[in-house]
């Protein structure tokens, strides 16, 4: 669905996405990295548990929910990656204390 | 144009908030023609402000005939939801399983405490079962607790609803009853011909056979042209809500409670100002704070939305059901809890003005005649 460009020279940087690493790059938001990685990386609504992907890439919209290092609603747009990170895709409502 | 635009109705209802929708549904499922004369979007509406409890603990003190009629909207509750969800198809997600008033510290639990001992000790008061609960029992009701809860009070029939779409419902029934909803129709004058009363609008004069006023705050104006008394004294409210979270609590608490889709309203500040337009700020940041030493939890959710809303509230904070003696027809109709008493008015209240008469055993304690001339003081019945 995404690639790469092969113009993009950045460096790597490793996330792990439910477990498994992924490889993204250095300045990539959460959302940029989680399309690339060319992982099924749908989230579920909070109240009808419908399937959505990340879609304004600007903070907008609240699609790209996600729970990043254990912190539940996080907007994965507007977060950059960083080496190590424990990113969860979220299934229905964010829990409460987390 | 409108059906019966111009013509004559049973009844024309003053107000299409909550309360005015509860007794004019109600009337509309007695098989009577009905007009509902509101205002337009911008209306400071509580219907649309409130916190949404089906509640019974802590009201009618001061008043027992209170506690009776409140009572008994809760039981009629199921009733109403069922009703509403046969007709439209929406589930207004009544939920009664018991709600709780949650102390911090030692004073505050004292001090509910002497509360359902005068609760307890009215005379003529409807039995609550109300009781005061440890806060180890709490924590076993409500395991998210924080160490600052020192315990609450509890009480098996109170609960919560779905407000907002209790108050759509209304509107859909409007529908499929052949009730006539005009919005922007702020009502200014009621005069009476014969036997019929005239009601001045913007968009035309409409003409019916009874009125009720139901229309909040502004009753206090509207009654006096058709020989009635409703003396009002707003309040202001503010709520915080955060995002959605995991269902975390099982029942709704006075101040603290979350919806069936997820989000965690928290409120029940009381203000003398009038404005609701904008925020107090270090209002929020005490109920907040308060919210969040009641469940530690809360504190790492994100608030999504904060607003203020006026609150209808007759002076002495209970609700006024009386009738006109000078212009026979007339009612008015008055409260605070538009919500919990929405049964009471939806099926008591509409039977009586269908009927042409309140009945003084269900609602007669509740006549503006309590007032007396110098009318009374706040002293928070609800």
């Amino acid at each position: 669905m995404f690639r790469r460009s092969e113009l993009d020279h950045r460096p790597s940087v490793q996330i792990f996405v439910d477990g498994a690493a992924v490889a993204a790059r250095e300045g990539d938001t959460v959302s940029a990295a989680l399309l690339a990685s060319g992982r099924d990386v749908r989230r579920l609504t909070a109240v009808s548990g419908a399937p959505r992907l990340p879609y304004c890439m600007m903070g907008v919209c609240f699609d790209c929910l996600v729970t990043i290092d254990g912190v539940g609603n996080r907007q994965g747009c507007l977060v950059p990656v960083a080496e190590g990170m424990q990113v969860e895709l979220q299934k229905g409502k964010r829990e409460i204390g987390r | 144009m409108p059906r019966k635009y111009g013509g004559e109705y049973d009844v024309a209802v003053v107000g299409g908030g909550l309360l005015g929708s509860a007794i004019a549904w109600g009337l509309g499922r007695l098989g009577k023609t009905v007009a509902v004369l509101d205002e337009g979007d911008i209306a400071k509406r509580a219907s649309r402000a409130n916190f949404a409890l089906v509640w019974v603990q802590s009201k009618g003190l001061g008043m027992p005939a209170y506690t009776g009629w409140t009572v008994r909207a809760s039981q009629a509750w199921p009733k109403l939801a069922a009703a509403l969800q046969q007709q439209t198809g929406l589930d207004v997600c009544l939920q009664q399983n018991g709600g709780f008033h949650l102390t911090l510290g030692d004073d505050e639990f004292a001090q509910r405490g002497q509360l359902v001992t005068r609760m307890h000790n009215q005379v003529g008061a409807a039995d609550y079962r109300m009781e005061m609960m440890s806060a180890s029992d709490v924590k076993k009701a409500l395991p998210l607790i924080g160490p600052e809860v020192s315990g609450g009070s509890f009480c098996p029939f109170d609960g919560h609803v779905n407000s907002l779409r209790t108050f759509r419902a209304f509107h859909a029934g409007f529908k499929a009853f052949g009730i006539d909803y005009f919005p922007e129709r702020p009502v200014s004058a009621i005069t009476r011909n014969d036997s019929e009363f005239r009601l001045t609008t913007p968009g035309g004069e409409i003409r019916s056979e009874k009125v009720v006023l139901a229309a909040g705050n502004a009753n206090q104006a509207l009654a006096p042209m058709v020989g009635l008394f409703a003396p009002m004294g707003p309040t202001r409210g503010q709520i915080v809500v955060t995002e959605r979270t995991m269902p975390f609590l099982p029942h709704p608490l006075t101040t603290i409670r979350q919806t069936d889709e997820g989000t965690v309203m928290i409120g029940d500040s009381k203000e003398d100002e009038l404005d609701d337009r904008v925020l107090k700020h270090p209002i929020s940041g005490v109920m907040a704070d308060r919210a969040q030493r009641m469940f530690p939890h809360l504190a790492r959710l994100n608030v999504v939305r904060s607003w203020a809303g006026i609150r209808v509230m007759p002076q002495d904070g209970f609700p006024i059901y009386d009738q006109s003696e000078a212009h026979p027809g007339a009612f008015v109709a008055c409260c605070h809890s538009g919500v919990t008493l929405a049964s009471n008015h939806a099926f008591d209240v509409a039977r009586m003005v269908a009927g042409g008469a309140l009945e003084p055993e269900l609602v007669g304690a509740f006549s503006a005649s309590r007032f007396g001339c110098e009318g009374a003081t706040n002293n928070s019945g609800y």
